[in-house]
């Protein structure tokens, strides 16, 4: 039954990448004009933008284009960029050295952030703290991130003057300056994911504070504390396990617009200057490493949620 | 029933001031930006695209908010940016409903293979964010509103089909369903009959939520310039225009970012509150 979902969710991945590639390649090869005559610019022969389109191989049918981005795509050879010929890979591996952090030091701070005021919030329910709590994750949720990012910059870089506003230094070069560059990142793009994740921590603390094995526990003797160590944090971690996982993808989309704020050179600057300068091959190859990312996540969430919950087996 | 009792009774059975709050809350942070949308169809203080010879003006009686760094007037601009954004929320949340509910109403009257076949469609596209697809449109060809509406509208179908979905098969077990099938009514007419305005509830708060979410992704779409463009006066784009002046006229960037705050804050307390009020067996899980 289980090897059998496992199989049934897999195949369904693979379709949709398979979809979702197939989506991204007819949208960005449809365009009116050709890759080469942007390299070249508008000065260059016909014959040179020939040669060039069958140097690059757009000369080919779509689907041999196709296959050949997937081929290239699966053995991880990125390709040149069209406008700056600079190897693709090469400029992915350098921006992940920064957006790879960005997303797990962020991921740190919403779960630093999510897991006591969602407790909190669930066992002071009846009380102002409770209450309190609630309602600023209301407001949380609901500043966008990139206001956060900014309002950081605002009161620690203009302000105090404590940590960089904007810019990264790369990790060979010094470690601690490269750290720093990303903490008010992290901060703005964990505490909006901690406000939301900390609704869904309080919610699985209320469901299980109202669960009948906890009654059960208590009818049989142990205190409060006890029951709840013993009995509550086990069933409580699987809801908030999954929510964790699924808050992975957005925190990867979240981190585009947070490396705008900040200027970080990170993935989602090379995608917005690749769609801006229209260098499309780039676009490609990042849209489909986020969305591989994505779905991914996603798949693996899924299937650790089986393997935790018993009832699910 | 003693008078104690009765008490007991209502004060267990009323919604408490809490989940009212919400919804008047929301409706009355809704309502402003609503109003201050419809007064900038017909007026707004001054143009807002074009400049007037103060540049970077701080709060006055003539600019309440100032005004940005091309000395157009920031109030104008913000109430403008209402107009637009509440025509990108409505047209995506309309995208949203009308691709999803018939999807997952179908899924539902159907079921087996079809209902299979169109939940993996929309597990498909629920996979599949909508900053991405916003990025690819804009790649694609070039970035407008219309681009930012599409994204974020297909993005939301899953949300709806599923919801849909949901409510549908709840309604089809139903005895009321049973009987209408007894009367030999087709499935087309139980469907508009019967499950639609009983699931229409349900589909409103999820609309007012999803209102927001709209709002909160469109203001990150033009701040990352894959909306409108500019000179347009979205509250995103303004946000991202003024943030070379964080240091000098932190205000210029604020004023548009607690509009957004408030407008998903809004959306978001509307959809909850109504969510309380119109279903009242989820009342107690919250």
């Amino acid at each position: 039954m289980n090897a059998r979902y496992l199989a049934r969710r897999l195949a369904t991945l693979i379709a949709t990448l398979v979809a979702a590639s197939l989506a991204v390649f007819s949208l960005l090869s449809i365009l009116p004009g050709s890759p080469a005559q942007v390299i070249l610019g508008t000065q260059a022969t016909p014959d040179a933008v020939k040669a060039l389109t069958a140097q690059l191989g757009l000369n080919h049918p779509l689907w041999r284009q196709y296959v050949h981005w997937i081929h290239g795509l699966v053995t991880l050879d990125f390709g040149h960029s069209y406008i700056s010929q600079l190897p693709i890979g090469h400029q992915i591996a350098q921006a992940l050295g920064v957006t790879g952090p960005l997303i797990g030091f962020g991921l740190l701070v919403g779960i630093v952030i999510a897991v006591p005021f969602g407790v909190a919030a669930a066992l002071f329910r009846r009380n102002v703290a409770g209450a309190a709590i609630t309602s600023v994750s209301q407001i949380g949720i609901a500043v966008p991130n990139f206001i956060a990012g900014l309002l950081l910059i605002l009161v620690f870089a203009v302000k105090l003057g404590w940590l960089p506003a904007s810019g990264f230094t790369p990790w060979s070069q010094n470690g601690w300056l490269a750290f720093k560059s990303l903490v008010l990142p992290s901060i703005a793009l964990g505490v909006v994911e901690g406000a939301l994740l900390s609704r869904y921590v309080r919610s699985a603390v209320l469901d299980v504070l109202r669960s009948d094995y906890l009654r059960t526990a208590r009818a049989k003797g142990l205190s409060r504390r006890q029951a709840l160590v013993r009995h509550g944090f086990r069933n409580g971690a699987i809801p908030i396990l999954t929510v964790l996982g699924l808050e992975i993808p957005s925190l990867i989309i979240g981190a585009v617009v947070i490396e705008n704020v900040f200027t970080l050179p990170g993935v989602g600057t090379l995608l917005l200057q690749a769609v801006s300068n229209r260098d499309l091959l780039v676009v490609q190859d990042v849209v489909m490493l986020v969305a591989v990312t994505v779905l991914v996540v996603n798949f693996l969430v899924d299937a650790s949620y089986r393997l935790l919950d018993p009832r699910l087996r | 029933m003693s008078a104690q009792a009765a008490e007991l009774l209502t004060r267990t059975e009323r919604p408490s001031r809490g989940l009212h709050a919400s919804a008047v809350i929301g409706g009355a942070i809704v309502t402003g930006i609503v109003v201050l949308a419809l007064v900038a169809l017909f007026w707004t203080p001054y143009h807002a695209t074009i400049p007037t010879d103060q540049v970077l003006a701080p709060m006055s009686w003539h600019h309440p908010f100032g005004t940005d760094e091309y000395g157009r007037d920031v109030l104008s601009r913000l109430m403008a940016g209402a107009k637009l954004i509440l025509y990108a929320g409505a047209v995506s949340v309309v995208i949203a409903v009308v691709g999803g509910v018939p999807i997952g109403l179908a899924a539902a009257a159907r079921g087996g293979l079809v209902d299979d076949l169109l939940m993996r469609v929309v597990d498909l596209v629920y996979a599949f964010p909508a900053l991405l697809a916003a990025i690819v449109l804009a790649a694609a060809v070039g970035a407008s509103t219309t681009t930012a509406m599409l994204a974020i509208g297909i993005a939301s179908i899953p949300v709806f089909a599923r919801v849909s979905r949901a409510g549908a098969l709840q309604v089809l077990e139903s005895e009321y369903v049973l009987a209408a099938r007894a009367y030999r009514r087709s499935t087309a007419a139980i469907v508009w009959r019967h499950v639609l305005p009983n699931i229409r509830s349900l589909l409103i708060v999820q609309a007012s939520l999803l209102f927001a979410i709209a709002i909160l992704a469109e203001a990150g779409l033009s701040y990352l310039g894959l909306g409108t463009p500019p000179p347009a006066p979205t509250w995103g784009a303004m946000v991202q225009d003024a943030q070379q002046y964080l240091g000098r006229d932190p205000l210029l960037v604020f004023w548009p970012g607690i509009f957004i705050a408030l407008a998903v804050l809004g959306f978001n307390l509307l959809g909850d509150g109504l969510r309380d009020l119109l279903d009242p067996r989820l009342r107690e899980r919250r």
